[in-house]
């Protein structure tokens, strides 16, 4: 179809689509009015069955636990798959002379932007650590946790060099972690069932105190592999990404 | 304006195809499709807000305190990280493709045809 | 509880995460590795078996993290399987053994990657298909969709894969992103995502329009996944650039998946709410028999295997969705039936293609004419599985044909019997004249078409070594998989069962009462009267009708230079090719503003209909 065609039947249809969209949101209860009940029976119940003062994180690691390992492995097969695109093909030298000339030009990373992404490094860590391990608390859990802790990794890139960055998440041990807090999360599932419970059932004691790091059951534990495996995930796909950078320049030296 | 949040998901979805169906660059087409996603996550954050009620976090808010819906903060919260790993995926389709065919328009893309 | 349920899916992922985690151990040691995984796919083919064997007189429930109802509200997520549910479930399951059986040892493989990714594609499609939950039912769907966006392009270092799974992957999850604003606004409306629930809420409200409009964005992401025109495009595109193993499941229980979803969806969502049951199945009607006669005739002048293959998938969707439209339970035997013998009898289709792909390096027809007259097992395979495409008794196709056809007769739509019976001497015709051509060298070669011939010689050989002959584990699977399709047809008591399995399917207020109430509903409610299954001579007579139709459309495909009639060089099919090239541009462009145009069309079908 030629682009001007295109947009012109685009535009029909779109107006008809969105006018049947509009006439069916129209007919929800409006902003505001949420008319439950899921909603508030999980507000209401949340805190006394499991012992987490943060009920975002009871739902999606506990009541809707099966869903998230659902998700969980979508962001895996995501990444294998990222990887076997990106994979070094025929034709493709890694490192080629001119990357590894000593007297190349390298261009400087300016001194502010390696101080501050040396500073911030280390609070990064603990900032990603602190919100993964407390899912049941507070708004945070595994994957916001996760995300950040793989920018602390960026960030060495940023302050230094891409072949630094690589150092510090070689390609097999990124993937087995990344293995491990998706097999592990599936693997506390089968803990249950071991134990003659249903599937992803919370049965690790609920602790004393509601809210405080070791309440809540699985849910910390739950959340801490997906912390695990959200931040090897995000590593691996911009690891694959930046080494693009170099594989691009076929035919070169 | 007891609507006008579910308009806003109506248009984004609109402007996310719109930029679909015209692009000419497949980086380009491949945020759109992020634009069209988030039109789903204003949809379900809005349906689930209650009015003047708190967030449902209750460390330090007793428990019968009309809270909005954690649901769909669940839903779209694993969402959102999924979408920008499924993105990625794309984006290295794109990568490849630019180097096998030399060109990032979707339009010139033409070794499938009939 | 009995747990099976809950290992179906959790066995698969867990395996994926296993072998990624030993990656460096198992990338060596190829043979354990494709131990590995086809164990996992033949284990949860066993549970699934087992589950619809079990299931047969009653749906089983099954709730995650132990999570049962509470104060009238589903609060958690069940798994709700039934012998229909379980059935596709293991088809799939078949599918991916036999696909992986097939690529033992000798497919290029890239690290442990291949393996995870079909095996999550397993985890998704069973989860798919046992899900009571519409949010879990769309991120199995999303699982389902990411392992095949990576598994199309596989080899990147082809410009056709980067194509065809870019267009795969923006059509798909502009479906799957509908599909989500769909379940938004129906959950905002009833505050729930149990399916049951949903159903029980919006049957007791008067159907208003967020109900209609909620019911055509969750379907559109299947109508999508399903290949039904005008949101089709991306299937051709994907099956021509994907690896055999990838294609077999694409076509033979992807796309069917899709069709389950939107009978499920109806069935036990939608359907008492929505209400005017003759005019909504008249609609999806039309809708199956466009898709029916569009993909036959596009399927008819492909030149390029594995694309002409992907084209008669989606007429066959199309007579599957008629199937499920005709809304009785007769109707929606026949689709099952029809779905596990065309599953079979495709898959074996594509793993033949593949051992040519193999053997000769190509999947040009034109070129390939007369090249695989040694091939002699891979050939008779292959035509014994077109002769099942083509709906010869005793084959399962020609059951689950007879059963849709009888159906449509008895609700006063005699004509799809005729229009059937069209498509599967096209598409029968087309894959005849391959076997013709390729294996047994008749007749003369079809005209160069130069764009095919470029598209189909690009399609470089996916196997590593050892060309000259055919591994016993690449030729066992597909003979295995027609045979069964042809032993099938023959168990008599499968209709009776089938059938009873789908009364039970279309009983909504069972179902409801089976997940909400725990109830166990022995004997369910027939929407529509049970119809008989027997094999009536209409029946044997349009089945072996359209094998032999197919087999002289073939003849004529094969011999048309030297009859006289047709010598003015008039090619059967040749005249098609500008319209179809003008639609098939390869441009996603183009495919997303059909899906628009055709969701905007059906959406106000749809508003008219149900006021």
């Amino acid at each position: 179809m030629k682009p001007a065609q295109r947009r012109w039947i685009f535009l029909i249809g779109a107006a008809g689509l969105v006018a049947f969209f509009l006439w069916g949101l129209f007919g929800l209860p409006g902003f505001g009015r949420y008319p439950g009940p899921y909603g508030f029976i999980i507000n209401s119940i949340a805190l006394r069955q499991t012992y987490a003062t943060g009920t975002v994180s009871a739902v999606n690691f506990g009541y809707r636990g099966f869903d998230t390992v659902g998700e969980e492995f979508i962001l895996f097969a995501a990444a294998a798959g990222v990887s076997t695109v990106l994979r070094r093909l025929r034709g493709e030298r890694e490192r080629s002379a001119v990357d590894e000339a000593a007297d190349r030009d390298v261009p400087p990373t300016s001194g502010a932007v390696r101080m501050m992404a040396l500073i911030l490094t280390g609070p990064i860590v603990v900032f990603g650590w602190w919100l993964a391990s407390h899912a049941q608390a507070s708004p945070s859990g595994g994957f916001q946790g996760g995300v950040i802790l793989a920018t602390a990794f960026i960030l060495v890139y940023l302050a230094g060099e891409f072949l630094v960055f690589k150092r510090f998440s070689p390609v097999g041990l990124t993937d087995a972690v990344e293995a491990v807090g998706a097999g592990g999360f599936a693997a506390i599932g089968v803990a249950a069932v071991g134990m003659g419970l249903a599937y992803l059932t919370n049965f690790l004691p609920k602790g004393q105190f509601a809210g405080a790091v070791s309440s809540a059951g699985t849910i910390p534990l739950i959340s801490f592999f997906v912390g695990l495996e959200v931040a090897a995930a995000f590593i691996l796909i911009v690891a694959e990404l930046l080494e693009q950078t170099l594989l691009i320049r076929r035919g070169d030296g | 304006m007891q609507y006008f949040p579910f308009v806003v998901v109506a248009w984004i979805l609109a402007v996310g195809l719109y930029g679909i169906v015209t692009s000419r660059h497949l980086v380009h087409q491949i945020i759109c499709l992020i634009v069209v996603q988030s039109s789903t996550y204003v949809l379900l954050l809005g349906v689930g807000y209650v009015t003047g009620a708190v967030a449902p976090y209750y460390f330090d808010v007793k428990v019968h305190t009309p809270a909005v819906d954690p649901v769909v903060q669940a839903l779209a919260l694993t969402d959102v990280v999924v979408e920008a790993a499924v993105t990625a995926l794309l984006c290295s389709f794109a990568i490849q493709a630019h180097k096998r065919f030399g060109t990032l328009d979707p339009q010139e893309l033409a070794s499938l045809k009939g | 509880m009995d747990q099976l349920l809950a290992f179906v899916v959790a066995v698969p992922l867990l395996v994926a995460a296993a072998i990624t985690a030993a990656g460096p151990l198992l990338g060596r040691r190829r043979r354990l590795l494709d131990a590995i995984a086809i164990l996992a796919a033949a284990s949860v083919a066993v549970m699934l078996a087992v589950i619809m064997v079990r299931t047969a007189g009653g749906d089983e429930v099954y709730w995650f993290a132990g999570i049962r109802p509470a104060r009238g509200a589903v609060i958690g997520i069940d798994f709700e399987a039934g012998s229909l549910s379980a059935g596709l479930a293991l088809l799939a399951a078949l599918l991916v053994t036999a696909a992986m059986t097939f690529s033992w040892r000798y497919f290029q493989r890239v690290a442990t990657h291949y393996h995870t990714l079909m095996l999550t594609f397993l985890a998704g499609m069973a989860g798919f298909c046992l899900t009571g939950d519409i949010f879990d039912m769309f991120v199995w769907f999303e699982l389902m969709g990411v392992s095949a966006y990576a598994l199309t392009a596989y080899r990147p270092e082809e410009r056709g894969p980067l194509q065809g799974a870019l267009n795969f992957a923006i059509t798909n999850s502009v479906g799957a992103y509908l599909s989500l604003s769909g379940i938004g606004l129906i959950y905002g409306r009833t505050g729930a995502l149990n399916m049951a629930q949903i159903g029980v809420y919006v049957s007791r409200h008067p159907a208003s329009q967020l109900v209609v409009v909620a019911f055509l964005l969750i379907i559109s992401g299947l109508l999508i996944k399903s290949a039904i025109v005008p949101f089709h495009f991306w299937l051709a595109d994907a099956h021509a650039v994907a690896p055999t193993p990838a294609c077999v499941l694409f076509s033979g229980v992807m796309v069917e998946l899709g069709l389950y979803g939107i009978a499920r969806v109806y069935w036990s969502m939608f359907g008492q709410a929505l209400g005017h049951r003759a005019a909504i199945s008249h609609v999806f009607v039309a809708l199956g028999v466009l898709t029916a006669v569009a993909g036959a005739l596009f399927c008819f002048r492909e030149r390029h295997i594995k694309r002409m293959l992907a084209f008669s998938t989606i007429s066959h969707a199309g007579i599957f969705l008629t199937g499920i439209a005709l809304l009785t339970p007769l109707g929606l035997t026949g689709t099952a039936t029809y779905v596990a013998g065309h599953g079979l009898v495709k898959a074996a289709l594509f793993l033949c293609t593949g051992i040519v792909l193999h053997r000769l390096g190509s999947v040009n027809e034109t070129w390939l004419h007369g090249r695989g007259r040694h091939l002699r097992v891979t050939g008779v395979v292959f035509t014994l599985a077109a002769f099942g495409l083509a709906d010869l008794p005793p084959f399962a196709t020609f059951l689950g044909k007879g059963y849709i056809d009888d159906s449509a007769w008895a609700h006063g739509l005699p004509w799809v019997m005729g229009v059937f019976i069209a498509c599967a001497i096209l598409t029968g015709g087309a894959v005849f004249r391959v076997a013709g051509g390729v294996f047994y060298g008749l007749g003369d070669a079809p005209s160069e078409d130069a764009e095919m011939a470029e598209m189909a010689s690009e399609e470089t050989s996916e196997t590593g070594s050892d060309k000259q002959r055919t591994p016993l584990t690449m030729i066992i699977p597909p003979a295995l998989l027609v045979a069964c399709a042809a032993v099938i047809g023959l168990i008599t008591q499968l209709g009776r069962a089938v059938q009873a399995a789908a009364i039970r399917f279309e009983d909504q207020a069972g179902y409801n009462a089976t997940v909400l109430a725990g109830a166990h509903i022995a004997h369910p409610v027939a929407i529509a009267a049970s119809e008989s299954t027997g094999i009536t001579v209409t029946d044997v007579l349009t089945g072996t009708g359209s094998a032999a139709g197919a087999l002289v459309l073939a003849c004529l495909a094969l011999y048309w230079r030297r009859l006289p009639l047709l010598r003015r060089g008039y090619e059967p099919g040749a005249g098609l090719t500008a319209p179809i090239q003008r639609f098939q541009s390869g441009v996603v462009n183009d495919y997303v503003t059909w899906i628009v145009l055709g969701l905007a069309c059906l959406g106000g079908v749809l508003a008219l209909v149900v006021r």
